[in-house]
């Protein structure tokens, strides 16, 4: 067992080294989300999705692949996989991504978008020229890959002439705010989530909204940034009761989500432990504000009486989607 | 009998700080944890101080399970970075036992 954990996180890491990302996509897959919206190119300001929110329907199609390779003797086949991983990129083929998921995680970003224009937000986008943070690759210890990543990164950043940036998900934020000041000297781009970003406006709802939602913090915004307030308060905004779940804020439990890669069946089990917390509040809808969070917690819910949504989504609905 | 070294932690932190000789050992990441595994992080953490490496190797499982969700390290008296030592652990390991 324990070779092929060193595998996968080999596979993952050898694509990050070669290809600048642990499941590289094409810029078609990675910019679709933005077509049509006229984001102008680059500028000062960029909108940077790191790719996890257009990566998580391929990671879905491949955690399930892998799942079922687990439970067989093929498992101990892995070292060839990632082998033949370093002179073709096996992951590609492993993950082919169910068009419904795709178009729904595509959505959440265009939601985002819609929301800082809203608030009048002046911002561009990378388009095909903007890589992945390298947050998994950190996570499972990737040191020095990671670091000549995030060297790349900068490098990129630099010459395009980004001096701030709005990120969409918690790890890329840790990454690009956090991570990468421990790596580079002098590192010097302003970083905040778009929720920060958001909250710090006066947003005026588009229309009367009711009803409550129970709330799940990331780990990532709640404790290692102290991103606590700023969902909370665009929410009420809104005119929606945020209902507490018995561990939040600060306490938040987490959904499992980091150890989905290594460990599926104890990444499901702390899903249920946590969709329990949050069907306590007696709230048939809750909201994640990061892509793996709402994932884990997506399927856990399946069969569950309770719906978990993207604050993107909850937020796009009361501050944009003016029914008149 | 196993023979206390430092050989392991001056290893590990050639590539971090890491802090575990901060632990007071209270336990409070322990009864904290989602996992509730106990050896998480502090036992854990003691093995590397006394550099006792196979104990380290028999736990990678663990070691690869932590979420990293900061639970234990929000609410360390003694100010360790749990975390970060877990990253760098993992680092080592996977440079040494996994050859990447
Ligand atoms: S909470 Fe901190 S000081 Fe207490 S046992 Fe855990 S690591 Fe050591
Ligand atoms: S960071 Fe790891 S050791 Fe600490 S509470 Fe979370 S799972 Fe447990």
């Amino acid at each position: 067992m324990n070779q092929s954990i060193g595998d996968i996180v080999g596979i993952l890491a050898d694509n990050l080294a070669l290809r600048k990302s642990v499941m590289p996509l094409s810029a078609k897959q990675s910019t679709a989300w933005a077509k049509g919206l006229n984001i102008p190119h680059g500028g000062t300001c960029v909108l940077y999705t790191g790719h996890m929110y257009q990566l998580l329907p391929y990671i879905s199609t491949m955690q399930k692949q892998t799942e079922m390779v687990r439970s067989t003797p093929l498992v101990h086949t892995f070292w060839i996989g990632r082998l033949i991983n370093k002179f073709i990129n096996t992951t590609w083929f492993m993950a082919r991504a169910d068009a419904k998921q795709k178009k729904i995680y595509n959505r959440r970003l265009r939601n985002i978008a819609l929301l800082l224009r809203k608030a009048n937000v002046d911002f561009g986008y990378l388009y095909g020229k903007e890589l992945y943070a390298g947050a998994l690759v950190s996570d499972l210890g990737g040191k020095d890959i990671l670091e000549a990543h995030a060297r790349r990164v900068y490098a990129m950043l630099k010459s395009e002439g980004v001096k701030s940036i709005i990120t969409v998900d918690p790890h890329t934020t840790d990454m690009l705010k956090d991570m990468y000041a421990t790596i580079i000297p002098d590192y010097d781009i302003e970083v905040k989530s778009y929720l920060e970003v958001l909250a710090e406006k006066d947003m005026i709802p588009c229309k009367k909204n009711e009803g409550e939602l129970a709330i799940h913090d990331s780990c990532v915004y709640a404790r290692y940034m102290n991103t606590i307030e700023q969902p909370r308060k665009l929410l009420a905004n809104a005119g929606i009761t945020v209902k507490e779940p018995a561990q939040t804020g600060k306490f938040t439990q987490c959904c499992g989500g980091p150890v989905e890669a290594l460990y599926p069946e104890k990444a499901r089990k702390f899903a249920k432990e946590r969709l329990e917390q949050l069907k306590a509040t007696g709230c048939k809808e809750a909201v994640a504000m990061c892509p793996i969070c709402l994932q884990n917690l997506e399927h856990a819910a399946e069969t569950e009486d309770i719906t978990i949504r993207d604050i993107s989504e909850c937020l796009y609905e009361a501050y944009c989607d003016d029914p008149s | 009998m196993n023979k206390a070294t430092t050989k392991l932690l001056t290893e590990l932190r050639k590539d971090g700080d890491f802090n575990a000789t901060a632990c007071i050992n209270c336990g409070t990441c322990t009864g904290l944890c989602p996992h509730g595994l106990d050896i998480l992080p502090r036992e854990l953490f003691r093995y590397v101080i006394l550099g006792l490496e196979d104990k380290v190797e028999a736990n990678i499982e663990t070691i690869y399970s932590c979420l990293l969700c900061k639970m234990c390290e929000a609410n360390c008296p003694g100010d360790v970075n749990i975390t970060a030592n877990i990253r760098t652990l993992r680092n080592y390991i996977n440079r040494k036992h996994f050859k990447i």
